[in-house]
């Protein structure tokens, strides 16, 4: 398949001409981009570039100075980040985030939340209303244990688990939401070959189950290997994309990385 | 919620029944009353304080609110005195939800100073509103509670409504805390940011951690005044706030276990130290001190921790299952 000129009408986040300044610093500049939908989309670039920054203004953690970000034709740049997230937008982060005072199991139970509903009655009461969908967190976040490999480690706090463990089950909690749209950053940050390659098959087959997904990664060998579709940011901008193989004989690319 | 709080609870429920039956007098009856009525109050903070990580100064004044409007509405205006403890937790909770909605989107411990000032308000509006109220001498004749014929009107009688009183905030505090309601608050009180991202509605629970936490010191304050049948201001002052906010710290932030014998706890001890006379608030005090020195997280999750039972690991019933 070819996406180059990949018409943007049937992109499912479009971000459009986005600047986002830190006092005198300007982390996005103009920068617009759009994600087409079951691909894994690798933002790569140096130090600086604005990947991270970018992860948090479209999950609604900074809003964007200008600009407008659309997920599946909605505005989204100016909701709050639980709403995004219950829109179907989901993250990770370069530093696992997880509720260490809780399991395993019960991290993913969390994850759950945008698509359950029960109050703060029902849950006070324990109606059957309530057991019911308990019982179905449970059960759906105990499957995509098993999916991470996490499953023997189900009841473990998870201040105790490994980092990889860390960074496979944080990918779990975020696909708990159901999110059309997962941003990882970073996943395999700090991790041996092996992991990596564990973490890479994993997001590999989540592509394969049809997922979209935001890769923000250093990890050349990584990105080059799974992605189908590559954007590389610098100062805040958007200077190329295209197919990994293309990006990697892009003078601009190498220019970036490596200086003039 | 687990097999083990199940099996505490029914432990909790047979020492609430058997209990009286190894006491000499009615005044011991009447402490045990009290301390069902605080940890009620402390059980809510600790909601708060646990689940929501903000501090409330006020709690005086949410059981005063609840003991005042009891006694206003069944005593001068003669409501019917259950319906008024419902109305009254439904005025204190509207009263807490527009204290927490502007402070609580705020970042910070923003709303300790609000309960703090709401906290001298409502004490001041207590003596000052003396027709209404009663003013400084307080007031009396506050009718007591009565399910058909059976009215409550000994300490023992009304020890057993209280001790249940105080199971059923246990049994529903509990339940929220092991319900995706309650997950969500643990989250966000541990992990703010990563809450928000996983969809939870952070400020929106908070305020509503801090209604409930209110409206259970204002069921228990409805209680007192029914079971008192007199109240005065000096019961509501900050000073009372401080002290349940001991009784939380002493159990255990987070531990509603812990909460039940904070409260028991610093409510028996200022009575079993009556034996050493003037000592009594040094000894207090020091008991006080060396509790948070060696349990700075409280007693409950500290005595587990020495015994093994940290929170390394814990399994979950349904993997039990394999399912």
């Amino acid at each position: 398949m070819d996406y180059q000129g990949y018409p943007e009408d049937q992109a499912i986040l479009k971000v459009r001409e986005i600047t986002m300044r830190f006092g005198g610093l300007e982390a996005l500049n103009n920068l617009s981009l759009a994600i087409s939908p079951h691909q894994i989309v690798s933002i790569i670039g140096p130090n600086g570039a604005g990947k991270t920054t970018l992860l948090n203004a479209i999950t609604g953690v900074f809003s964007p100075d200008s600009g407008e970000i659309l997920f599946r034709a909605r505005p989204i740049s100016r909701l709050k980040p639980f709403q995004i997230a219950s829109l179907g937008i989901n993250r990770t982060f370069q530093q696992a985030q997880l509720f260490a005072n809780m399991t395993v199991l019960e991290n993913v139970m969390v994850g759950r939340h945008p698509r359950t509903k029960t109050g703060f009655l029902e849950g006070m009461l324990h109606l059957p209303n309530e057991r019911r969908e308990e019982k179905e967190i449970k059960e759906k976040a105990a499957s995509l244990l098993d999916f991470f490999g996490l499953l023997p480690k189900a009841g473990w706090m998870a201040a105790h688990i490994s980092i990889a463990e860390q960074k496979r089950l944080e990918i779990s909690r975020a696909m708990a939401g159901e999110p059309a749209l997962l941003l990882l950053d970073e996943p395999v940050a700090g991790l041996n070959i092996r992991e990596t390659e564990e973490i890479g098959d994993l997001i590999v087959k989540l592509r394969e189950k049809g997922q979209t997904i935001i890769l923000v990664e250093h990890n050349m060998h990584l990105v080059m290997g799974i992605s189908d579709w590559v954007i590389v940011l610098h100062h805040g901008s958007k200077i190329s994309e295209g197919r990994p193989e293309e990006m990697q004989k892009d003078r601009r690319v190498v220019e970036a990385y490596l200086g003039k | 919620m687990g097999r083990n709080n199940k099996i505490y609870l029914l432990i909790y429920a047979s020492i609430i029944f058997l209990l009286p039956a190894l006491l000499r007098n009615n005044y011991q009856l009447m402490v045990l009353n009290v301390a069902a009525l605080n940890i009620m109050v402390v059980i809510g903070l600790n909601l708060l304080m646990g689940y929501a990580g903000q501090i409330s100064l006020g709690h005086a004044a949410f059981f005063g609110l609840g003991a005042y409007l009891s006694a206003i509405f069944t005593a001068t205006y003669g409501f019917p005195t259950w319906p008024t403890m419902i109305l009254a937790m439904a005025i204190t909770g509207l009263v807490a939800y527009i204290i927490g909605i502007p402070t609580l989107k705020l970042e910070g411990h923003y709303l300790v100073m609000a309960t703090l000032g709401f906290n001298v308000i409502v004490y001041i509006v207590m003596i000052q509103l003396d027709e209404v109220t009663g003013g400084p001498s307080g007031f009396a004749g506050i009718p007591r509670l009565a399910i058909g014929s059976l009215v409550f009107d000994s300490d023992r009688k009304i020890y057993y409504l209280l001790g249940a009183g105080s199971l059923g905030v246990l049994l529903v505090s509990l339940n929220l805390i092991h319900s995706r309601v309650g997950r969500a608050m643990a989250a966000l009180s541990h992990n703010e940011i990563a809450a928000k991202c996983a969809g939870i509605d952070t400020e929106m629970y908070k305020v509503k951690i801090f209604v409930i936490s209110a409206v259970w010191a204002s069921l228990a304050g409805s209680l007192y005044a029914h079971y008192i049948t007199f109240i005065s201001p000096g019961t509501f002052s900050f000073f009372y706030s401080i002290q349940v906010v001991t009784m939380v710290l002493v159990g255990g932030i987070g531990s509603l276990w812990g909460s039940l014998f904070g409260a028991v706890l610093l409510t028996l001890l200022p009575e079993v130290l009556h034996a050493v006379k003037e000592y009594n608030v040094l000894i207090y005090g020091l008991i006080l001190m060396l509790v948070l020195l060696f349990f700075p997280q409280g007693l409950i999750p500290g005595i587990m921790e020495a015994f093994g039972k940290g929170k390394m690991f814990n399994h979950s019933e349904v993997l039990k299952k394999g399912a």
